[in-house]
C-alpha cells in the first residue's frame, strides 16, 4: 500500500499546499451553517463516517507498487506511440486537465471517429472492482490494454506495439528496471500502466475536511445537500462509500439504446445497465452519464427527480421525488464540495 | 457464516479415516448472499465439491466465476445456484451485478 498523507499521495505530496484557501467560507456563512443545522448531530456523524477517505492506496498482491513501475506506466500512459496512428495516447482522452476525462459527450478515437460512450475518469481506480462502463475488464491491468488494441480507439495491436517499444533503448532500460528479466510483454505493459493509474487519486476536498470535523469547511447549503443526498434523493443507493460508487450496474433510465452490462453478462434484465461512476471531482467532469447526454449537475438532479424513462429494466432504486429550487441548489453545492484542487501533472519526457 | 453440510463433511472424514473414503472425499458447502455480500470471504472444499450459493437477499444477484467460464444468469431472491468444482485451484467468485460482492473458493 502507498500511504495517502492528508489526502495527498505520499510520493507526490510536495506540491499543492494551501490549496483550500478558496473554499474558506465567510464568518457569515459559518454562522448560517450553525443556524441551519437541524439534523441530529449523531445521525450526521454516522453518515459522515460512511464517506471517510482511506489512508492508503491498495495495490494487488500480484502487481505491487514500485516507483520504477509507476514511472514507466506514466510514460506509457502519455505516449502517443502506443496508438496505431502515433497520435493518440491514453492521456488524449483521459486528460488530467479535465478530471481525467475529455470534456466531450462521447470519446473521440482513431481517425477522429466519435465513439459510443463518454470517457470515464481515471481518478481513484485503485479502489475499482471491474472496469469500463460495462465492467468487461476484471482488473486494471486488463483494462489498460483494451483501448490500445480497440480498433476504434488507439487501434494498435500489442503484437506490433511490443517491437516498437523494444526498438527504443530508453524503454528497454525502463522495462528492465521495473520488471527485471521479464522483458516487454502484454503483461508488463498492462502492469506498468495499471500501477501508474492507481497512483491517480483525488486530493482532500472541502467535504473531506467537513467529514473530519471542520464544521466550516462547507456551506450550510452543501451540508443540507449532503442530507438530501443521503435522504429523499436516495443518491447513496448507488453512490456510496468514500468514492461514492457501489461499482455496481444500474439502468438509470436514459434514452440511449446501448445494451451496457447486458452485452457482457447475457442477462436481459441488465439491458441499459452501466457501472455507477464515482463522484469525486464531478464538477470537472461534465458532461455526464455513460452517453454524455446531460450537460450540467442541475440537469442530472432533474433527471433523477422525474426525468428518467420508466421501463422494466429501470433500477428499483430510482423513484421520482419532489425537489425544490432550494434543494436543487443544495445538492449542487454538496456536489461542488467534492472538488479537490489536485496537484499539477507534469508530462514525462518520453524515451527516444 | 459458512454453512457446511456437516453430515456429509463428517462422513467424508469418517470414510477417509478408515481408508474407504475415496468416493466421499469431496464435501458440499453452502454460502449465502445477504446485504449485497457473501457471508464468507473464502472457503476451502475438496475436489469435486458442490458449493450452493443461496440468495437470502432482497435483491437479484448473479454468480460469475470467470476461471470456470461459469455465469449463473440472474439469481432472484431465494434462488440457489449450485457449482461443482472439479479441478483444484483458487476460484474468484463475484456477483456480476454487484462486483464488490466477491469471495474465493479454494479447491484442494
Amino acid at each position: 500500500m502507498l500511504a495517502i498523507r492528508d489526502g495527498f499521495i505520499g510520493l507526490v505530496a510536495a506540491a499543492g499546499l494551501g490549496i483550500f484557501v478558496a473554499f474558506q467560507p465567510s464568518p457569515t456563512a459559518a454562522a448560517e451553517q450553525v443556524a441551519a443545522r437541524t439534523a441530529d448531530s449523531a445521525e450526521i456523524s454516522a453518515l459522515k463516517a460512511l464517506f471517510a477517505r482511506p489512508d492508503s492506496i491498495p495495490f494487488p498482491q500480484d502487481n505491487p507498487y514500485s516507483e520504477a513501475k509507476a514511472r514507466l506506466g506514466e510514460m506509457l500512459f502519455f505516449d502517443p506511440r502506443l496508438s496505431g496512428s502515433n497520435l493518440l495516447s491514453c492521456g488524449s482522452c483521459h486528460n488530467p486537465s479535465l478530471g481525467w476525462e475529455d470534456g466531450q459527450p462521447t470519446a473521440t478515437g482513431q481517425g477522429m471517429q466519435v465513439l459510443a460512450r463518454h470517457t470515464p475518469t481515471i481518478l481513484n481506480l485503485a479502489w475499482g472492482e471491474v472496469f469500463f462502463w460495462d465492467g468487461r475488464a476484471d482488473s486494471l491491468e486488463e483494462q489498460a490494454l483494451g483501448p490500445i488494441e480497440a480498433p476504434g480507439e488507439m487501434s494498435q495491436s500489442l503484437e506490433s506495439l511490443i517491437p516498437e517499444l523494444e526498438a527504443i533503448p530508453g524503454y528497454r532500460t525502463a522495462f528492465e528496471r521495473a520488471f527485471p528479466g521479464q522483458g516487454i510483454t502484454n503483461e508488463t505493459i498492462g502492469a506498468a500502466i495499471a500501477t501508474y493509474e492507481r497512483t491517480i487519486v483525488s486530493n482532500l476536498t472541502p467535504f473531506d475536511r467537513w467529514v473530519r470535523g471542520d464544521e466550516t469547511a462547507i456551506s450550510a447549503s452543501a451540508q443540507n445537500g449532503f442530507l438530501l443526498f443521503n435522504g429523499k434523493a436516495n443518491c447513496t443507493a448507488c453512490h456510496s462509500g468514500w468514492n461514492m460508487t457501489d461499482d455496481s450496474f444500474h439502468d438509470i433510465g436514459l434514452a440511449s439504446e446501448d445494451p451496457g452490462r447486458e452485452e457482457v453478462l447475457g442477462i436481459a434484465e441488465l439491458r441499459h445497465a452501466f457501472k455507477t461512476p464515482g463522484l469525486r471531482n464531478i464538477a470537472q467532469r461534465a458532461p455526464y452519464m455513460h452517453d454524455g447526454s446531460i450537460a450540467s449537475l442541475r440537469e442530472v438532479i432533474d433527471h433523477y427527480a422525474d426525468g428518467f424513462i420508466e421501463r422494466p429494466t429501470l433500477s428499483e432504486d430510482i423513484k421520482p421525488f419532489e425537489v425544490t429550487d432550494r434543494e436543487r441548489d443544495d445538492l449542487v453545492a454538496f456536489l461542488l464540495s467534492l472538488t479537490s484542487a489536485d496537484d499539477p501533472v507534469t508530462l514525462p519526457i518520453l524515451p527516444n | 457464516m459458512k454453512t457446511l453440510e456437516r453430515s456429509l463433511f463428517f462422513a467424508g472424514w469418517l470414510f477417509a479415516a478408515t481408508g474407504a473414503g475415496l468416493a466421499l472425499a469431496s464435501t458440499a458447502a453452502t454460502v449465502t448472499q445477504v446485504d449485497k455480500a457473501f457471508t464468507e470471504k473464502e472457503i476451502s472444499v475438496g475436489q469435486g465439491a458442490t458449493v450452493h450459493f443461496v440468495n437470502n437477499d432482497s435483491v437479484k444477484h448473479n454468480i460469475l466465476i470467470k476461471k470456470l467460464d461459469f455465469n449463473s444468469g440472474l439469481q432472484g431472491p431465494g434462488d440457489s445456484v449450485a457449482v461443482t468444482f472439479d479441478k483444484p485451484g483458487k476460484f474468484k467468485v463475484r456477483c456480476g451485478i454487484h462486483p464488490k460482492m466477491k469471495m474465493k473458493v479454494v479447491v484442494n
